[in-house]
């Protein structure tokens, strides 16, 4: 018998028998569950119509109110009431209210509440981004949620893997967003559907977290059930000072099966765009640089960490934004938030006449905060282009890491940022 | 159990966000979600569709996000099945945990036309298209699945284990 993968290895220690290979059905205990304002809603009517009276474990549930929050409507405001009261009936800890609430897939991590070798289900889809850390971590829909509620436990097909193995050393303004975005357009947003997609290899190994976080946030994007890394001295740099509970550190066996292994030299990556309307259109940002755009969001799950916020920064200093451009910058939780302006980086994106909001999901999901009009076209740090995803359904989203994005804010087009920063 | 409806046809990689835009998804009102199933895939889709009709697809049908919203609105709009090539993995769990029942079958795609009239039935998985007298046989549901569909969904399926256990 073949030795395990990395997902077969957390998953075996969290079932009943100890068992979980590839294609097994397994009944897996959840060590920490969420939803957010548009999925919990159905999850706790659900639970209270199945009569449920009791949460598994309060400790290891968490509410947060990010996508259409602070309230953008009276019905936005109603569905952040039910968490609330909820959250108020069953004494969970974990409820986030305004000022304390964050991106999700940046405030779990941030808090310590996720965790290596932990299994995490949340009801949306990007909870893939704990991958980072090498947590079985997976986006489900509000009944699954609902039913890990009432029992801690969720039902799993144990996943085939696909290894991608990045060699070399990353250029200057290449990241882990680049990385994502190349896989992606090697293998299409259904290249891993259903699959554990396992990142590994020399680039991977001295990528910060922040780069890590970015990548495994976009495994969905490739239809992967989870996207992994293999914890390391640097994650436990970055776990040690936030755990909240014990956790254990997992690694496949050089021997464990994978269903494909590619290997990629990315010395030469160009930073990279995804052109309208799926993620898997992959041009290099030297290819898209006839593009205007009218808008410019650095910021979501994907890319509004520090360090994204930081790059942004170092390009947009002592520069103005285009004045045709609106450029929207979303630190991603108030602890990002508090550095950031410590730092004086708010300080650069005001004196370069960038609008600086609260943390929020808002315009990636074409929620609040930078809706688009009809012809309008934005690019954006975040992690879908889809047809109306910024808003109305003839506008157009172009993704790329946070670089590219602020050196474009600046020339009002899609721009590398060596354009800016060699002038 | 067998039904049947006209085939609405779509592509490829049709999205969460064109099955339901999250600009819709302050409510989770099936009746209100269902008035704006696939607008931005085909906005004339909500009104023109009728009780039973089956939605045909291509491959990847319900990648994106995890809201449920997307299996509440198409089965609130009426939609009695959804066959495509193949499903995205999220949107899969949540049909069948909605109990809205869905089917991959490949050699269908491309040979049906919008309006065709389909009968399916979903104990056997044989699809027939009258209107061109055609049959095709989908990929049987897997075995826990089934158990699931025959609970009444998951919550029911739950409810039943514990019930069971204690």
């Amino acid at each position: 018998m073949s030795g395990q993968t990395l997902a077969e290895k957390i998953l075996s220690t969290h079932t009943d028998n100890g068992v979980a290979r590839a294609g097994d059905l397994v009944e897996a205990r959840v060590d920490f569950a969420f939803g957010n304002d548009v999925t919990a809603p159905i999850a706790i009517k659900t639970f209270k119509e199945a009569g449920a009276k009791k949460i598994f474990d309060p400790l290891r549930l968490a509410l947060i109110p990010d996508h259409f929050t602070p309230n953008k409507d009276i019905a936005s405001a109603n569905q952040v009431k039910v968490l609330r009261d909820f959250a108020r009936e069953f004494g969970l800890p974990y409820f986030f209210e305004i000022g304390r609430v964050g991106i999700e897939h940046a405030l779990l991590p941030e808090q310590g509440l996720v965790l290596p070798g932990d299994v995490v289900v949340g009801a949306d889809s990007h909870t893939c981004t704990y991958g980072a850390l090498g947590a079985f971590a997976t986006g489900v829909g509000s009944t699954d949620l609902a039913a890990v509620m009432m029992t801690g436990r969720v039902w799993f097909r144990v996943p085939e893997s696909i290894k991608f193995v990045f060699k070399g050393e990353l250029p200057r303004w290449v990241g882990g967003k680049d990385l994502i975005l190349y896989t992606i357009g090697q293998i299409g947003v259904d290249g891993a559907r259903y699959k554990a997609m396992e990142f590994d290899g020399e680039v991977i190994k001295s990528l910060s977290m922040a780069d890590r976080f970015s990548l495994c946030n976009m495994a969905i994007e490739a239809g992967a059930k989870v996207g992994l890394i293999a914890p390391d001295a640097i994650t436990e740099e970055y776990v040690k000072q936030r755990a909240q509970r014990p956790y254990r550190f997992y690694q496949s066996d050089p021997d464990a099966r994978y269903e494909k292994i590619y290997e990629w030299d990315v010395s030469s990556l160009e930073p990279l765009v995804a052109f309208p309307h799926l993620p898997e259109n992959i041009h290099s940002v030297s290819e898209a640089t006839n593009i205007d755009i009218d808008q410019v969001v650095i910021g979501s799950c994907t890319n509004g960490r520090l360090e994204d916020l930081r790059i942004a920064a170092e390009i947009l200093k002592g520069k103005k934004v285009h004045p045709r451009v609106r450029c929207l910058i979303f630190p991603a939780t108030p602890t990002i938030y508090k550095q950031a302006m410590r730092e004086g980086l708010f300080e650069i994106f005001t004196e370069a006449e960038a609008v600086i909001s609260p943390p929020t999901c808002g315009p990636c999901l074409g929620g609040h905060m930078g809706i688009l009009a009809k012809g309008e076209r934005a690019l954006a740090t975040t992690n879908r282009n889809f047809v109306g995803r910024m808003g109305d359904p003839e506008s157009e989203v172009y993704l790329c890491n946070p670089a590219v994005a602020a050196a474009s804010a600046v020339l009002g087009r899609i721009a590398h940022p060596d354009e800016v920063m060699n002038e | 159990m067998k039904i049947s409806g006209r085939a609405w046809i779509f592509g490829n990689d049709v999205d969460t966000d064109a099955i339901i835009p999250a600009r819709y998804l302050n409510t989770s009102d099936e009746n209100e979600l269902a008035k704006h199933c696939m607008e931005d895939a085909d906005p004339t889709f909500a009104s023109s569709v009728q009780s039973g009709d089956i939605i045909v697809a291509g491959k990847n049908f319900g990648c994106g996000s995890s809201r449920e919203h997307a299996p509440i609105a198409i089965k609130a709009a009426g939609v009695s099945c959804v066959i495509a090539e193949s499903f995205a993995r999220i949107f899969y769990r949540n049909a069948f945990n909605m109990g809205l029942p869905i089917l991959e079958c490949p050699e269908l795609i491309g040979e049906v036309q919008q309006g065709d009239m389909l009968s399916v039935d979903l104990s056997t998985g044989i699809i027939e298209n009258k209107s061109s007298s055609k049959t095709y046989h989908a990929k049987p549901i897997p075995l826990f699945m089934q158990e699931l569909v025959q609970a009444g969904g998951l919550i029911p399926y739950i409810k039943k284990k514990m019930n069971n256990r204690s």
